[in-house]
Parts: structure tokens; sequence; C-alpha cells
């Protein structure tokens, strides 16, 4: 079992204790429930549906440049982000063609950079690439397409991977039991010299 | 329409309750106590505690909230929400009217509890000047009971169910018994001192979230998910605060999913019978009672008052006054939010704690000079809300790029919104009423109710006022004031109040010369309609909120209320409630009904 699910099932835990005798059935259920799925989610590699193979491995690479690993937390990769957006683009067809021609895109694109593909080339040319259409001051009508799917990229990734479980912890420190209620002093004291008040 | 008929059972109940939220709970479990007993019927079904999505987060769900087929992006609506309201101003088969000119939002909980399961919590008691307002400023009405009358009442629900608070001693804000408030947020300790520099007073809200162990619940664990119900039951909802306890008593009977339809008189004129669908199977029901108590919530006790005609009662029952459906309210609304540079790259931590921790109470209650009567509140939004589809929407487009400085702006920007929602006293006029419409019917053949509504400059002065004092408190602490933009990422509040029709809420993007005031209905505050008062031929329901045609008809929900002042109804709602189950306890002693 991941830390982070050992420590959603100690959350758990923790709450069903606090709510004695209201919810203890339900909340033991819950861990329960979560424990089997998170060994599920951990098992096999992610299978793409919608996209092809070749196609979701470029997602996967594209995501992860987008939210990166930082300090050893996870990015987009880790987070399955490629995973959802193809669960997504399965059951909405102008979806499906965004991605298919967006990817298509960057490969052809890449080809005319000296690289095979997008998820063969060099990180450097990947993030060349990049700097180029993830700003609409760049836009040309050679660049319009990039320009335009990156959009539907980077919004997607950002969703998907802040509303994953992994993502989610990288920013969000709610959704816990806690006895007490305390506002941490550096945090205030932060935005009150801010502010001037 | 031809309606399946069940054999009605001989019992004659003493008390027949229609609806379980805060009034019918509130009914139900004094009347319990008091060794009498209840049927309670409810139009939704039974509550779990299992089907509260407390603790659930987008990544429960395959889709994370962006549509099963992706329509989120593709201009539709998510559908995933973790609000427990049970319910909303659509329901199938449940239809109203709006009159031409008219825009009016109803919405509806059908669940044990009704809108109490989700509610914000807010908890206020009426200010001693709230009911004598025509004494003050000649406008709307007095009511029949003063300050006095109900404090008892306010105190007793407040032990009982557990408000938060502190002791203030401000006239507009009447102190309680109050359990530990919370201690203030960063975003709440901004608004309270940009409030003092401009001479506005912030203090601790007061909600119905116990801090403390009360009556065998457990305190609040602090998850900020008030909206979605509590299964620790640390706040206040009328079903597991009080209906379940009351129902551990064996005096209380609750029959789920039975839509009340009509009340049917003896030759006496008063009420002998209930009779109702059984959702479940379609069939009519009835039940023998010897009293009533309506708690439908105001608009659905009124149109079964307008539904019950007879020979006898051809404008519909208690209705002589022709009041009934007349002088509907709800409480005027005006949100702004702004981005706050003060909090950009604040250390981030853990703000969910519960619903609200801040409370701005009207504080000019003794000008005369505003170019409007009343007053408002000021509510309040902001923190670091679980993350959903589109949270971020606004940073990224702003930022653009991708990486490291990405993640870090989005990480810096977030819970940088702080929003304030003003939520004003009405005053109760005769264009806001309604009524039934003699061309539609529900899904079991129910006529339905038909609104109208036109606010008066009285509100749209208000709003006004709202919009200057806002920009001030927001720019006060550096605060850009968003307009013409979407909403910024979610927030804790966001949340707990999305089931009270934000999305019908304006904002502060339209400036047109018409302030941006909400649409009716859409505070989810109606209330009037079955009014109290002492003369039999302009009011519904004498001082004890019941009927002046007939004695063994009482209302405990929104529906008496003669004015609608800047404090949410519920707190009044249980205190009314409560006093109104004493008197029916003891009349129904001594005989009188």
């Amino acid at each position: 079992m991941s830390e982070i699910t050992r420590r959603e099932v100690l959350r758990r835990l923790a709450l069903s204790i606090a709510a004695a005798g209201v919810i203890d059935r339900v909340s033991a259920q819950e861990v329960h429930h979560m424990a089997e799925q998170a060994v599920a989610a951990s098992g096999s590699a992610y299978q793409p549906s919608a996209l092809s193979l070749h196609e979701y491995a470029t997602l996967d690479r594209l995501t992860d440049l987008i939210i990166p690993v930082e300090n050893g937390a996870p990015g987009a990769a880790q987070a399955g982000v490629a995973a959802w957006i193809d669960l997504l683009a399965g059951a909405n067809d102008q979806l499906l063609a965004i991605y298919k021609d967006g990817l298509a895109w960057l490969d052809t694109t890449m080809k005319d950079r000296g690289a095979a593909d997008f998820v063969s080339a060099t990180a450097e040319q990947q993030t060349s690439l990049l700097d180029l259409i993830a700003y609409r001051r760049n836009q040309s009508a050679e660049l319009a397409p990039g320009i335009r799917f990156f959009v539907w990229a980077r919004r997607m990734t950002v969703d998907g991977f802040y509303t994953s479980r992994l993502g989610m912890r990288d920013i969000y420190l709610g959704n816990t039991a806690s006895a007490t209620f305390t506002v941490p002093a550096a945090s205030l004291e932060y935005a009150l010299k801010k502010s001037g008040l | 329409m031809p309606r399946p008929q069940e054999p009605s059972s001989a019992t004659v109940h003493d008390v027949v309750v229609i609806g379980s939220g805060a009034g019918g709970g509130t009914v139900t479990k004094v009347l319990a106590d008091l060794g009498i007993n209840v049927l309670l019927l409810e139009a939704g079904p039974m509550l779990n505690l299992s089907d509260l999505k407390e603790h659930m987060a987008p990544y429960d769900v395959p889709d994370r909230g962006a549509g099963a087929h992706a329509e989120v992006y593709f201009g539709g609506q998510s559908t995933l929400s973790f609000s427990a309201n049970f319910g909303g101003a659509q329901i199938d088969g449940e239809p109203y009217t709006v009159a031409p000119g008219s825009q009016f939002r109803w919405f509806r909980s059908r669940v044990l509890g009704g809108r109490t399961v989700h509610y914000g919590r807010i908890t206020l008691r009426f200010a001693d000047y709230d009911f004598k307002p025509r004494q003050r400023d000649g406008l709307g009405f007095d009511w029949p009971v003063s300050y006095e009358d109900l404090a008892p009442y306010y105190e007793k629900a407040e032990r009982f169910i557990g408000v938060t608070g502190s002791v203030e001693g401000i006239r507009s804000a009447p102190d309680g018994i109050f359990q530990p408030p919370a201690q203030m947020r960063v975003h709440d300790v901004l608004v309270q001192r940009s409030c003092a520099k401009l001479g506005i007073r912030a203090i601790a809200a007061r909600q119905a979230v116990i801090t403390t162990p009360l009556n065998g619940r457990p305190p609040c664990h602090y998850c900020g998910q008030c909206g979605r119900g509590c299964r620790s039951a640390s706040n206040y909802a009328s079903s597991y605060v009080q209906i379940f306890p009351a129902m551990k008593t064996g005096r209380v009977q609750v029959v789920a999913d039975a839509m009340a339809r009509e009340l049917l008189t003896d030759d006496t004129g008063k009420v002998s019978a209930v009779s109702y669908i059984d959702k479940t199977s379609g069939a009519e029901r009835q039940v023998k009672c010897r009293t009533v108590v309506l708690a439908a919530s105001a608009c659905e006790s009124a149109r079964l008052l307008l539904n019950s005609k007879s020979s006898g009662h051809a404008q519909g029952l208690a209705n002589s006054s022709g009041n009934v459906g007349r002088y509907l309210m709800d409480t005027v609304g005006f949100s702004m939010s702004a981005t706050v540079p003060a909090l950009e790259g604040m250390p981030i931590y853990n703000s969910d704690g519960y619903s609200s921790h801040v409370y701005v109470p009207w504080w000019l209650w003794d000008r005369k000079d505003l170019g409007f009567p009343r007053g408002y509140h000021i509510e309040v939004g902001g923190g670091y809300g679980m993350p959903g589809i589109g949270s971020f929407q606004r940073t990224v487009t702003d930022h653009e790029g991708y990486g490291l400085g990405l993640k870090k702006a989005i990480r810096e920007n977030y819970g940088t919104t702080i929003s304030l929602s003003g939520r004003g006293e009405m005053i109760p006029n005769a264009q806001c009423y309604c009524e039934i419409d003699p061309n539609v019917v529900d899904r079991w053949g129910i006529p339905v109710l038909r609104f109208h509504w036109e606010w008066s400059d009285h509100e749209l002065n208000q709003v006004r006022h709202m919009q200057t004092t806002f920009r001030s408190i927001l720019e006060t602490m550096g605060g850009r004031v968003i307009t013409g933009r979407g909403q910024g990422p979610a927030t804790a509040q966001s949340e707990v109040t999305a089931g009270r029709g934000q999305a019908a809420e304006a904002t502060a993007q339209s400036q047109a010369s018409r302030p941006p005031i909400s649409t009716g209905g859409a505070i989810i505050h109606e209330v009037g309609t079955i009014r109290m008062g002492d003369n039999p031929s302009t009011s519904v329901l004498n001082k004890y909120c019941q009927a002046h045609d007939v004695k063994n008809l009482f209302v405990a929900d929104a529906a008496p209320f003669v004015g609608n002042p800047d404090k949410n109804p519920t707190h009044s709602i249980v205190a009314l409630a409560w006093r109104t189950a004493e008197y029916l306890a003891d009349e129904l002693r001594k005989g009188n009904v």
C-alpha cells in the first residue's frame, strides 16, 4: 500500500473514531473500500481505450511537461492524467478528434525539427517546441494548430492533476478530520504584513 | 383524474406534521419530548447518513466532475455535486410556473430534514426592532409577537442545537447561548481588519455547529463540508439532530415519500384527515388527525391550503382573509469578489474549518438617511477549497506557459479570492405572491403554484449600498475586484453555498442602471404566504401560528413570517415552531383542539 493510501486510510479511521457511535459501520466500510481501490489502482499499467498506445505515450509525456515532478512531489504522469483524458476522449468524439489531431501535429512538427516524433525527441527539443506553443504571443499561421491544442492540453492537464489523489495533496491540505482548528501564525503574519492591515 | 384509493386506517392521530425541515423537525422533537404521538409525513425519502458525500473528492468519480461525456469542456454544466441538497429548483414531475414579467426560482429539498441537511448553518436571532418594523419606519407590518416572546425559544434552540458565537452586545445581532467559535481564518481576519478601518464590526460567525460535545453528538472535525450534511451530526439538521432521536422515544412514526395533496375537513370546518400520495406506488392515502401542523416550506404549505377547497372553503382552507399566498418574501442578495494580492504566496494551510467563521452584522441600524430602509449583513467566502474541474482556469489563462513556473503560479494564486455576500431585508409588497396556476398540475395531478415577483426601489437601493460598501472593504485590503470574469477557484464557502442558488444570483459583472440584485427566491429564504397577525381579516394565523379560521390547524415553517429581517430564517423558524409546539401540546391537554 502506498504512503498516500495508508495516510488516507488512517485519516478515515481517525474520522470514524471522532464520530464514534454515529458512523462506525459506514466509515469502516469506506476504509475497506478505499484500500481495495488503492490496491486495484496500483496493480497494472493503464491501457488506453480511445488513444493508440503511441498517442497515449505522447500525451503522457506532454502532461508531465506541463505539470512536472518537483522536488520529488509527483507530476502529471505519476498522477495518471493521460488516463483520465483518454477516458473522457473515449466518451466524446469531438474531444477525441482534438487530441488525435493535436498529438499528430506535435509529431509532424517534431519531424520537421529533426526528431522521429515528439515522444522520442530530447527534452530540449520538446521544451523548445512548447516554449513556442504555450503562449498566445507566438500566434502565427504555422503555429496556430499547436497553440490551440496546447490550450486544451494544459487546461485539462491542470484539471486532471489537481483533481487526482496525488495532485490534490500537492496543494490542498484539507478534507481531513482534526480535533482542533488552527490557523498557522506564519500564514496570518504573512498576509497581514503584505496587506498593511 | 382518477386515483387509486387505498383503504384508510381508522386510527386518528393526535398530531400529523407535514414536512420535516427546521419547523417540522422541531415540532416533532418537542411534542415527542412532551409525550405526544406524532405522525410525520415527508415528501422525500428517508435520509440515510451513508448517502451523504462527506469526505468524497473528485477522484472518487471517474470523470472527476467533467461530465461522463466531458460536457464541462463544451459549455455544459458539471453534474458532480457533493451537496446534500436532495433537490433543487428543477424537480422531475414537480413544476411551478412564473407569471409573465416575473422571475422567481423555487428551490425545494425532498428528503427527511429538507433543506436543513445542506443549508449554510447560519443561526441568527432577529433583533428586537425586527418584530416591530412598521412602528419604526411605517413600512411593512408588525409581528403579533415580540422579541421577548421569542427569546426563551431562541435560547432553548441554542442550548439543544448548539450554536457557535461570541457575546458582543450589538443591538442588531442579539447574543445567545454560544459554543466556543473556531479561530477566524486568514481571509476572515483581512475582512475584519478592513471593515474596522471603515467603522464596520466583524464578529465570530453564529453557526449551528458544535465545537464541544452536546447530547451525545461529537464536536466538529473541521472538514469544511457542512453543505454535504454531517455524518457525525456535528452540525444541525432536523433529521439527525431532532427526528432520529425523537424516533427513539417510540412516539414518532415517519412516513417518507408521502406528498401531501389536500387537507380534508369535517362538518365543523376542522381538519379531519390529510390526503397524500404515496410516491412509491402513486396511490392516494388518507390519515385521520386530531390536529395538523403544516411545515412543508412556506410556499408548499400555502399551496396545500389553496388546494384544500371545499364548499365551506371556496378560496382554500383557512383563507377567509384571502391572505394565503400573499406577501411572499425572499432575502435581497448581492455578491462581489476580489483577488487579494496579500494572500498570494502565503504558506498554504488547511482552512476547511466549518462553513463560515466570520459574520458582519448590520452596522447602520440606527441610521435613517441611507436612501433605503432596514439593512443587510455580510457573509464572507474564501480560503483553500477542495480543487475541482476549472478551479485554476483563471490562473492558467493569465499565466500561460507550462512546467514549474505554471505550478508555482497555481500554488501562489490558490485561495486568493475573497467574496462578500450581502443578505438584506426585503419589505413585503403586494406584487410578490403565489397562487394556484389553473392550467398546470404536477405528476400526481396536484395543481401547482404560479409565482409573481417584483423588487421595489427599497431593495434596489440597498443593493447599490452593498456595491459601494463591498468595493471599499475589498479595496481596503488591496483586493482587485473581479468584474466581467468567471468565478475564481472553488472555495469551501462557495461549495457550502452552492445549494443556495449562486448560479441565479447576480454578481458584480452587470453594471446596468438597475443594480445586479438576486432573482426572487434565489437566496432560498422564501418566507411569508401564511402570515400571523392579531386581525383575522388581514392575517391567516394567530400569534401561536394557529389558523384563525381552523382551530386544529397550525403552521410551523417560514410561512407565518410577517417580515423577513436580514437574519437568515432558520433560527426563527425553529424558535417559532418550538413555541407553537408547546402551545399545541397545551391545547391538546386542555381539550381545546
